[in-house]
C-alpha cells in the first residue's frame, strides 16, 4: 500500500499544505499535480500590482524555485488529474497514467463563471483567474483604449482601477442596482461608486449584458436595456464556481462545495480538501461556508496537512478579506450575511476613510473597514468573541476604537 | 543583497540572502521560514508578518507609514520594536540584521 500523499491542484492551499505537511512531521513522499504551467502563485496581485506591471512573476510566485524539490515533493505542472479511483486508491491523469495514493488532498480551487451570450468567444473578451489571463489583458493597455468591465465585484473594480490609471477609458456594467451588492451594505457600494466616478471610471448599474459584437474581435457590448458600448477589450468578472466535479464523480459528498468537517476531512477518511473548493463548518457563525479567500486557503491548507499527518487542528476562524483600489484599502473581517443593523463610523459621503459595523441582533458579525486598520483589527477580535456592541458608541468617533470593546 | 537572520520564538535561527528590493516577508515566505505567515502577500493588510527589530537597526530602515503603524498598534503580541516585515526591503544598509518573531502571528 502506498504511503504517498497526492495533492490535486497547485494553488495557494496546496503550497501551504506542502509546507505544513513537513512542519507536522510527515516524512513520506508527496506528489503535487497542477494543470497550470506554473508553480503555485498568489492570485490577489493579478488584479492589483501585477496587473499594473508594478511587480513581476518572481514576486507573485509563492515559493522559491527549489522549494518543492528540497521538500521532497514530486511536481507535475501542466498536468490535469481526470479521475479519482477510490477503490483502487489511485488517481488518473489526462494521459491515462495511474498514481497510487495513501492519502489525498483536493486543492482544486475554483474557476471563473463564464458568460453565455452571443459573441462570448470573440477575441478581446477576457476573464481573470490566471497569470496568462493577465498577459492577455495587458496587451490591450494602450492609452485611449476602451475597456468594458462586465461585473462590479471586487475583481472587476480592481481591474477598472488599474486600467483607468493606465489612461484607458473604462466602463463597468453591473446587473444589480449597485456594485459589490453580494457582499456589502449599500453605504459601501455607493462610496465605491463615488470614488470610481472621481477617478474617471464610468459605472452603470442595472445593466444586463446581452451580447458582444465585432467582426474578428470584440468591438462593442450590447445590453438587454438597449445600450451599446463601443470597446477594444472586455474583462468579465461575474463570479466563480468551485471545482468540485472530480470529487463528485468519485462519489464524495458535494454540496455548495466539497463537503468537509472542521478537520478538512471529506466523506472519505483518506481524502481531505482545502481552499476555495470546500464547503466547511464555521463554529463562529454556526453554519457551513464556502469562501473565496487567501486566508481560508492558507488556514485550511494548514488544517488539512495536520489531519493528513495524523494530528488534529480544527479550522475555526473569523474569515477576512481585503481589496485594493486606488488609495483605498478595504479590509473585511467576518461575514455580514444576515445582518440586522449596519452602523457607520466616519463619513462615507466625503473623504476616503470610514468603517461599517454589521450587527445581528446586537452581536457584531462583520466590519468593512476602508482605510481604517484599527477598526479592522478590533473587528477580527470582537467578531470571534461574538461581542455585543452599542450602536451609539460605534458611531461616536470621540470614543476610541479600543474602548469599543469595553 | 543583505544577509538577514530570522529567529523563531524558540530561538531557532534561519539566515537568508535577501536580494535588494525584495521584502523580508517575501524572502521568509519563499524559504518557508516558520513563524512568518504573510497571508496578504505584502499588502499591509494582515499583520501576520510581524518581526521584532533591535533598536540599533531602526535608523537603517524606513520609518513606519501610517498603515503599518496602525496595524501594529492593534496587532496581538506587538511591542515597541515590532515591524511588519513586508514593509522592509532588503538593502546593503541592513546586511547582517537579526530579527525575531513573536510566538504566534494570529
Ligand atoms: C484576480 C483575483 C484577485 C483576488 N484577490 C484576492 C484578495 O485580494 N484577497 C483574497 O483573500 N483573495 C483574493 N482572491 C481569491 C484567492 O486568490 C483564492 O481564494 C485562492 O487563490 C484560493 O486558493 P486555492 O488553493 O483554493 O485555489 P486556486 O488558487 O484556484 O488553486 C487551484 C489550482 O488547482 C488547479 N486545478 C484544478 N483542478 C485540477 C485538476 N483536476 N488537476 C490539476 N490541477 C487542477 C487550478 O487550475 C489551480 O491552479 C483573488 C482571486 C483572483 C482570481
Ligand atoms: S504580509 Fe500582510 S501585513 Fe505584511
Amino acid at each position: 500500500m502506498s504511503d504517498e500523499i497526492i495533492i490535486i491542484g497547485a494553488g495557494q492551499a496546496a503550497a501551504q499544505a506542502v509546507q505544513s505537511l513537513r512542519a507536522e512531521g510527515f516524512e513520506g513522499p508527496i506528489r503535487l499535480f497542477g494543470d497550470e504551467a506554473y508553480a503555485p502563485y498568489q492570485r490577489p496581485p493579478l488584479s492589483k500590482k501585477f496587473l499594473a506591471g508594478e511587480i513581476g512573476y518572481d514576486r507573485v510566485e509563492l515559493k522559491a524555485e527549489d522549494f518543492y524539490a528540497s521538500s521532497g515533493v514530486a511536481t507535475h505542472w501542466s498536468t490535469r488529474v481526470t479521475e479519482i479511483d477510490r477503490r483502487q486508491k489511485h488517481i488518473l491523469t489526462g494521459d491515462g497514467q495511474a498514481f497510487p495514493y495513501g492519502k489525498l488532498l483536493l486543492a482544486t480551487g475554483s474557476r471563473v463563471r463564464e458568460i453565455n451570450v452571443p459573441g462570448f468567444d470573440l477575441e478581446g473578451v477576457h476573464y481573470l483567474r490566471n497569470i496568462d489571463d493577465v498577459t492577455s489583458i495587458q496587451a490591450h493597455f494602450k492609452p485611449g483604449a476602451k475597456m468594458v468591465v462586465v461585473g462590479g465585484g471586487y475583481i472587476g473594480l480592481e481591474v477598472a482601477a488599474v486600467a483607468v490609471k493606465r489612461g484607458i477609458d473604462v466602463t463597468v456594467l453591473e446587473t444589480a442596482d449597485r456594485v459589490m451588492a453580494r457582499v456589502v451594505d449599500p453605504i459601501v457600494s455607493h462610496f465605491y461608486e463615488r470614488v470610481h466616478a472621481e477617478e474617471g471610471v464610468k459605472i452603470e448599474t442595472g445593466v444586463t449584458v446581452a451580447g458582444f459584437e465585432g467582426k474578428d474581435k470584440v468591438e462593442a457590448v450590447v445590453s438587454g436595456e438597449g445600450g451599446r458600448y463601443a470597446c477594444d477589450v472586455v474583462v468579465v468578472g461575474i463570479g466563480i464556481l468551485p471545482n468540485t466535479e472530480l470529487a463528485a464523480e468519485a462519489g464524495l459528498h458535494v454540496e455548495n462545495g466539497i463537503a468537509v468537517d472542521e478537520f478538512c476531512r471529506t466523506s472519505d477518511p483518506d481524502i481531505c480538501a482545502a481552499g476555495d473548493c470546500t464547503s466547511h463548518p464555521n463554529g463562529i457563525y454556526g453554519h457551513k461556508l464556502r469562501l473565496e479567500s487567501v486566508h481560508n486557503a492558507i488556514e485550511q491548507g494548514k488544517t488539512a496537512a495536520a489531519t493528513l499527518a495524523g494530528h488534529e487542528k480544527p479550522y475555526n476562524q473569523v474569515p477576512w478579506f481585503w481589496s485594493d483600489q486606488y488609495d483605498l484599502k478595504l479590509q473585511i473581517a467576518g461575514l455580514s450575511t444576515g445582518y440586522t443593523q449596519a452602523v457607520v463610523r466616519g463619513d462615507p459621503t466625503t473623504g476616503r476613510s470610514f468603517a461599517v459595523f454589521y450587527l445581528k441582533d446586537g452581536v457584531l458579525i462583520a466590519v468593512d473597514a476602508i482605510n481604517r486598520a484599527p477598526e479592522f483589527m478590533m473587528a477580527k477580535m470582537l467578531t470571534a468573541k461574538k461581542a455585543v456592541l452599542d450602536p451609539a458608541r460605534i458611531a461616536d468617533e470621540s470614543i476610541g476604537v479600543k474602548e469599543l470593546a469595553g | 543583497m543583505a544577509k538577514i537572520t530570522y529567529i523563531e520564538h524558540d530561538g531557532k535561527e534561519h539566515t537568508l540572502d535577501v536580494a535588494d528590493g525584495m521584502t523580508l516577508m517575501e524572502a521568509a515566505v519563499k524559504a518557508s521560514v516558520p513563524g512568518i505567515d504573510g497571508d496578504c502577500g505584502g499588502a499591509c493588510a494582515c499583520a501576520t508578518c510581524m518581526v521584532f527589530v533591535p533598536e540599533e537597526w531602526w535608523d537603517k530602515i524606513p520609518a513606519k507609514e501610517d498603515m503599518e503603524e496602525t496595524m501594529l498598534e492593534f496587532a496581538e503580541n506587538a511591542e515597541a520594536n515590532s515591524r511588519l516585515s513586508c514593509q522592509i526591503k532588503a538593502a546593503p544598509a541592513i546586511d547582517g540584521m537579526r530579527v525575531s518573531m513573536p510566538k504566534s502571528q494570529h
